[in-house]
C-alpha cells in the first residue's frame, strides 16, 4: 500500500456532537457553529482513526492514496 | 384495586441488567416483534451492529413516522402544534434546521466554560447534604437537583418553578399513566413553556431561550421555541439525574471501582463512559418507522412498520467487548450507544458527560464512607419509566 491515510470531514453531514473533539483534540475542533474543523492535514494517527467510527452522523471518512 | 400494567418486555430489567429474555433475543433471533407500552406492535432490535445501523439510517428508519397512540383524538392542527420544535419527531432536513440552531450551545468548548459553575453547583449541594446530616435521599438531595439547576440556568427556566414542572415531566415519562392524564400534563407543560417563550420574546436574556429569540426569532415560531424548550428541559433533567442516582448505587455495589473513581482524578472520564454503557438508562429511544422494506439480522420487515432499538442489550453485546456483563470503570468503552447514534445522537451529551465527571468524584470525596442506608433489596428501581433509574436512594456516611 502506498500513499498516506488522512481524514476527510463533511461539514454538511456534521451534527456537532463533538465526539471527534473528545477523541482526538489535536486533530479536530468545532467552529462557532459547533461544526467540525480539521486542524491538520497530517496523516491520520490512531486517535484520529478511532474518531471516524465514533462520529454519530457519519461525517468523518478515512481517505487513502 | 387496579393492578399495575405489565412492564413491556423491552423495558424489563433485573436491577442493573436487562432481563435474560432480552439477552436471549440478542443471542438467538436478534429481532423480536412485541407489544409496546401504547399497545402498538414493533420490532425490537437488540444487537449492537444492527442498532447502530438502524440509528445511523434516518432515510430508511424515520423519526417522523405517523404513529399515533390508539386513543389519540387530537386534531391534525393540534398534532402539528405538539410536534413543533420537537427535534426527535423530525427527519433531515427539517431536523437539521432545528439542530443546527442548537449545536453552537453544546460544543465541547462551550461546556468547558460552564465547568466552574457546575463545580460550584455540585459543591453547594454537597454542603447542603452535609448540613442536613445523615441519612439523606441521594436522588432528592443530589442526583435530581444538580442537573435540574444546570439546565434551568442554561435554558432560562426559573429554578423556583422546579417542583411544579418536575412533577409534570416525571409523570409524563411514566408509561403507565392514562392517555387522559398524559394529555392534561402535556397541555400544562406546553402552557408553562409558552409563557416562558413569550417572556423571552419581549425581553430575551443571556440564556438559551434568549439566544434562540435573538438569533433565530424570525425563523422560529413560538410553538417551535416552546417545543425546543420543553424537550431540552425534560432531556436535561431525566437523564443525567438518573445516571447520577443509579450510577452511585452501581459504584456502591462495586467498592473497588468506587475507590478508583474517588481517589484517581484520571478515573472519572473512562468511568463515566463505562457507567453510561453498563446502565444504558434510556431503554430504547424513540420509535422509528420503516420507509421501505428492510432486512435486519435476517428478518424482513415491511415498509411502515415500527422499530425499537434496545440500548441495554446492544451495549452488552459480546461481539463488541469482552465480558460485557461486568462493570469495569477502567475500560471506558468508546463506541457505546447510550447517547444513541446517527443524527439524533444526544444533543446534550457533552453537558451530561461534564456534569457526571464533576459530580461522581466530588460526591465520593466529600463522603468517603458513603453507603446505602437501607438493605439493597429495599431500593426501588423505576420500572415504568421511559428512562430507567431509582425512585430514591437512602444513603448515610
Amino acid at each position: 500500500m502506498s500513499g498516506r491515510t488522512t481524514i476527510a470531514a463533511d461539514r454538511d453531514v456534521c451534527i456537532g456532537a463533538g465526539m471527534c473533539v473528545l477523541t482526538a483534540p489535536d486533530v479536530f475542533d468545532q467552529d462557532d457553529e459547533g461544526l467540525v474543523v480539521l486542524l491538520t492535514a497530517e496523516p491520520a494517527d490512531a486517535a484520529a482513526l478511532a474518531a471516524v467510527p465514533l462520529c454519530p452522523s457519519g461525517a468523518l471518512r478515512v481517505v487513502t492514496g | 384495586m387496579t393492578q399495575a400494567p405489565p412492564v413491556p418486555l423491552h423495558m424489563q430489567r433485573d436491577r442493573f441488567d436487562p432481563v435474560e429474555e432480552l439477552t436471549r433475543i440478542r443471542q438467538d433471533e436478534g429481532v423480536r416483534e412485541l407489544e409496546t407500552a401504547f399497545g402498538a406492535r414493533a420490532y425490537l432490535v437488540t444487537r449492537h451492529s444492527d442498532v447502530r445501523e438502524v440509528l445511523a439510517d434516518a432515510t430508511r428508519f424515520s423519526n417522523a413516522g405517523a404513529f399515533q397512540p390508539p386513543e389519540d383524538e387530537r386534531s391534525e392542527q393540534q398534532r402539528e402544534r405538539d410536534r413543533a420544535g420537537m427535534m426527535l419527531a423530525f427527519d433531515p432536513p427539517e431536523h437539521t434546521r432545528l439542530r443546527r440552531m442548537l449545536t453552537p450551545e453544546f460544543t465541547v468548548r462551550r461546556m468547558r466554560r460552564l465547568e466552574p459553575r457546575i463545580v460550584e453547583i455540585v459543591d453547594e449541594h454537597l454542603d447542603a447534604m452535609e448540613r442536613a446530616g445523615r441519612p439523606a435521599d441521594l436522588v432528592a438531595s443530589f442526583a435530581l437537583p444538580i442537573p435540574s439547576l444546570v439546565i434551568c440556568e442554561l435554558l432560562g427556566v426559573p429554578y423556583a418553578d422546579r417542583t411544579e414542572f418536575q412533577a409534570r415531566t416525571g409523570r409524563l415519562l411514566d408509561l403507565s399513566i392514562t392517555m387522559d392524564e398524559r394529555r392534561e400534563l402535556g397541555r400544562a407543560n406546553q402552557a408553562y413553556m409558552d409563557e416562558l417563550v413569550a417572556r423571552a420574546r419581549s425581553a430575551p436574556g443571556e440564556d438559551m431561550l434568549g439566544m434562540l429569540v435573538r438569533e433565530h426569532g424570525d425563523d422560529l415560531s413560538s410553538a417551535e421555541l416552546s417545543g425546543i424548550g420543553s424537550l431540552l428541559l425534560i432531556a436535561g433533567h431525566e437523564t443525567t439525574s438518573n445516571m447520577l442516582g443509579l450510577g452511585t448505587l452501581a459504584l456502591l455495589r462495586h467498592p473497588d471501582q468506587l475507590a478508583l473513581v474517588r481517589d484517581d482524578p484520571a478515573a472519572a472520564v473512562p468511568a463515566v463512559e463505562e457507567l453510561l454503557r453498563w446502565l444504558s438508562i434510556v431503554h430504547t429511544g424513540v420509535l422509528r418507522t420503516t420507509t421501505t422494506e428492510v432486512e435486519i439480522a435476517g428478518h424482513r420487515i415491511g415498509a411502515g412498520e415500527l422499530v425499537l432499538c434496545a440500548l441495554p442489550t446492544a451495549n452488552r453485546d459480546p461481539e463488541v467487548l469482552a465480558d460485557p456483563q461486568r462493570l469495569d470503570v477502567r475500560r471506558g468503552a468508546p463506541g457505546h450507544l447510550a447517547f444513541g447514534h446517527g443524527v439524533h445522537h444526544c444533543l446534550g451529551a457533552p453537558l451530561a458527560r461534564m456534569e457526571m465527571r464533576i459530580a461522581f468524584p466530588a460526591l465520593l470525596r466529600r463522603f468517603p464512607n458513603l453507603a446505602p442506608a437501607v438493605p439493597y433489596e429495599d431500593i426501588g428501581f423505576r420500572a415504568y419509566h421511559f428512562v430507567y433509574g431509582l425512585h430514591a436512594l437512602p444513603v448515610t456516611w
